[in-house]
């Protein structure tokens, strides 16, 4: 019990960190120009599929920083070419524009790499166990995935609060003309905060695509979980983005491990419930299997009752 | 009483010119079918009739409302689900239910989701309701994994809809042949678009423009945005049922898929394509959207790129879809001005070919070396054959691609120039 619990907590955390560094760039884009990227785990996934190109050449070490800059190019480009023309045509048009954008990203992947997973692995360096607990193995893979995030978190934390370009980002959020007029080029900030935040979501596929598959469906499994993050958080807030992970990252990691329903839990209390009742489907239900369905749940009803969000400033 | 004897003949005249756009299209679709008389295309036309409902339900949130859906599949697929349901209980002699009239429990059971979910939904209007229509569409997407006596999980729910024709039919066919099918379908996707349309004039219809627009002022005049957007909602609920409902009659069969992310999508992309701001505009685009599907899906493995492409370049340089480019010619065809931009569009089509070619061989190309068994087996390209794995090839493509953006850019210039000077003209006359 208690090991499993250990190790269901490390896995929460770990998935909820990955969550985490894509759901930083998405509400920093969303809290910096207002547009909402859909895109956002395309450019996940691009990172993914980037690192694997470059491993085969190069290695995953070389991989892990040319990826992201891969994407970060990329990301740079759509907003300068795309986003920046769309932008006058108002928010809605923005969403739209990054949702045509998932399509079409998902069928370059196919293009270039195919329909079916590339071979992307965890590089032999990092391919042993940590430690062994009671009698479950810990692959080191994990702990450098959590170091990464971690180091990640600290990184982008400094630099919005410690650095003259955090000063100018967090100015512009709120102030973009008066940020323009000291003398700041704001769409071009703009676009770097784009390109930045889809190197974030690169990095991300980095070291997720080989610890999970890397394959083209792997955008859109992706891309609503962070939605729901960024929304449960508060849209543009960090910190928000931070719990938000780790809760949905928590509560998803524990309800696969969860096999009561509520027909188990009333039993236990002495109710029981006759397997033919009304409804039966939904009283055996076993939590477990409510898994994927949790972090939506928890979405509509975070913007029923609070649209802001846990942390964010902004009701829409 | 002269004058009622004097304006009889008149007010003939005066109906069959105010609807002659729809006579034309109910004698036009009556008459399709013994002209694409293959049992493919009818049965691609039937689909269309039910991705025109569908579509028109939709722009009854977007366009009109102002609403954006990303879960609008959730009330076509219950409706579905729903139809189903009601013909299998047809056949197991539960009940008793003539099969035309099905598509109406289908239409009932998305307006009762519409109004479960419209409740919850409407609140806010903009992002935070694209969200939650987000959140409830995987959310009900999810639960159809879960439901399996509803959903019928991976295999999904399938029926047989002769057998309850045969049961109950108002009209006595067993709807077995495809063609009977595609009457059902269009005689249901015309009421259901003279009912959508005939809703635009409603004071519902006109609030809900107005809450688009401005839902403040529409407060200040005494209306409740919220319960304008939800009663629009919840019709909307119902028509996507209706289409939801004439889609399981048709194929007998239905999977959680069919009210899931992509199916939500594809409805958001054909309508935006036809054009959000004009009635007609979502008919366009299912019809249009429809025919890529299953022509180009034919003989293109690339159709999603070109289809998620056409959208793409559709948000950034003609927000209001086909549609719109049609009426933006409507005062110049008017006022005799057309044939100033003629001249141009013709310049232009030659640029706009050399660069599709080439962007089409590119895409071609890199299909099939990634996904053929084969990669250097030749493949027809243009009535050329050609091979990919050939530098050459690929050479060739992109410099045709290059000079087709260079012209591109030459001759839209002219475009815009002759644009410049039909509106100058528009402007003088007092007529823009």
């Amino acid at each position: 019990m208690l090991e499993s619990l250990i190790f269901t907590i490390f896995n929460g955390v770990l998935y909820g960190m990955l969550l985490f560094m894509l759901a930083s760039g998405l509400t920093l884009i969303f809290g910096m120009m207002g547009v909402l990227n859909f895109a956002h785990a395309s450019f996940y996934m691009l990172g993914a599929y980037f690192a694997y190109q470059v491993s085969v050449f190069a290695g995953f070490w070389a991989a892990l920083f040319l990826a992201p800059l891969g994407v970060a190019l990329i990301g740079a480009l759509t907003e300068r070419y795309g986003l920046r023309q769309v932008h006058q045509h108002g928010h809605v048009a923005e969403l739209l524009f990054t949702f045509g954008l998932v399509y079409v990203i998902e069928e370059v992947v196919h293009l270039v790499w195919g329909r079916t997973p590339v071979n992307y692995q965890v590089p032999e360096a990092l391919d042993f166990t940590l430690f062994t607990l009671f009698t479950t193995d810990f692959p080191a893979y994990r702990a450098f995935m959590l170091g990464v995030a971690i180091f990640m978190f600290v990184g982008i934390f400094l630099l919005l609060t410690k650095t003259r370009i955090g000063q100018v980002v967090q100015a512009s959020l709120s102030h973009p003309d008066m940020v323009g007029a000291l003398g700041h080029n704001v769409p071009r900030v703009f676009t770097l905060v784009f390109a930045f935040g889809c190197a974030l979501a690169g990095l991300a596929g980095v070291i997720a695509g080989n610890y999970f598959i890397t394959e083209p469906g792997m955008a859109w499994n992706m891309g609503p979980i962070v939605f729901v993050v960024v929304v449960f958080g508060g849209l543009g807030s960090l910190g928000g983005a931070l719990v938000g992970s780790l809760i949905i990252g928590l509560a998803q990691t524990f309800a696969v491990q969860m096999t009561f329903s509520i027909a188990s839990v009333l039993a236990d209390m002495g109710l029981a419930i006759s397997e033919d009742a009304f409804l039966s489907g939904f009283w055996f239900l076993e939590l477990s299997r409510i898994g994927p369905m949790l972090p939506y749940l928890l979405l509509v009803l975070m913007l029923i009752f609070r649209p802001r969000g846990l942390m964010g400033t902004r009701a829409d | 009483m002269q004058q009622t004897a004097k304006s009889q003949p008149g007010a003939a005249v005066g109906f069959l010119r105010r609807y002659s756009l729809w006579i034309a299209a109910a004698v036009v679709v009556l008459v399709l079918p013994y002209i694409f008389t293959s049992g493919s295309s009818i049965s691609m036309m039937s689909q269309m009739g039910v991705m025109v409902v569908f579509a028109l339900s939709y722009n009854m949130l977007l366009g009109q409302g102002g609403m954006l859906s990303f879960g609008h599949a959730v009330y076509f697929g219950l409706g579905g689900f729903f139809t189903l349901h009601a013909i299998n209980g047809v056949n197991n002699g539960a009940w008793s239910f003539p099969l035309e009239l099905m598509p109406l429990v289908g239409g009932l059971g998305g307006l009762a989701f519409g109004i479960i979910f419209g409740w919850i939904s409407t609140k806010r209007a903009g992002v935070t309701f694209a969200l939650i229509s987000l959140g409830i569409g995987e959310l009900v997407a999810a639960s159809a994994q879960m439901f399996t006596d509803f959903f019928g999980g991976e295999g999904g729910i399938s029926t047989n809809r002769v057998t309850a024709a045969n049961e109950a039919s108002i009209f006595g066919f067993n709807y077995g042949p495809q063609i009977d099918i595609y009457y059902l379908v269009v005689v249901w996707a015309f009421l259901a678009t003279i009912l959508i349309y005939l809703l635009t004039k409603t004071p519902l219809g006109r609030m809900a423009n107005a809450v688009r627009d401005n839902p403040e002022r529409a407060q200040f005049v005494g209306y409740n945005p919220r319960m304008v957007r939800f009663a629009q909602f919840s019709l909307s609920g119902f028509f996507a049922g209706l289409a939801g409902g004439l889609f399981a009659i048709m194929f007998e069969i239905l999977t959680a898929e069919n009210l899931g992310a992509i199916q939500s999508g594809s409805v958001l992309l054909m309508t935006y394509i036809g054009g959000i701001g004009i009635f007609f505009g979502p008919i366009i685009g299912a019809i249009l959207i429809t025919w890529l599907q299953t022509s180009l899906s034919a003989f293109s493995e690339a159709w999603v790129l070109y289809f998620g492409l056409m959208f793409v370049f559709m948000v950034m340089y003609a927000p209001f879809g086909i549609s719109g480019i049609i009426m933006q010619h409507y005062l110049p065809y008017k006022t005799g001005l057309l044939k100033r931009l003629l001249p141009a569009y013709g310049i232009a089509v030659i640029p706009t070919l050399i660069l599709l070619v080439g962007a089409v061989s590119i895409v071609e190309m890199g299909y099939h070396i990634s996904t053929s068994y084969l990669p250097s087996r030749p493949m027809d390209l243009f009535w050329v054959s050609v091979v990919a794995t050939n530098a050459w090839s690929w050479i060739i493509a992109g410099a045709i691609f290059v000079a087709g953006v260079f012209a591109c850019r030459w001759s839209y210039r002219k475009v815009g120039r002759a644009w410049d000077d039909v509106n100058e003209t528009l402007v003088e006359r007092g007529l823009a």
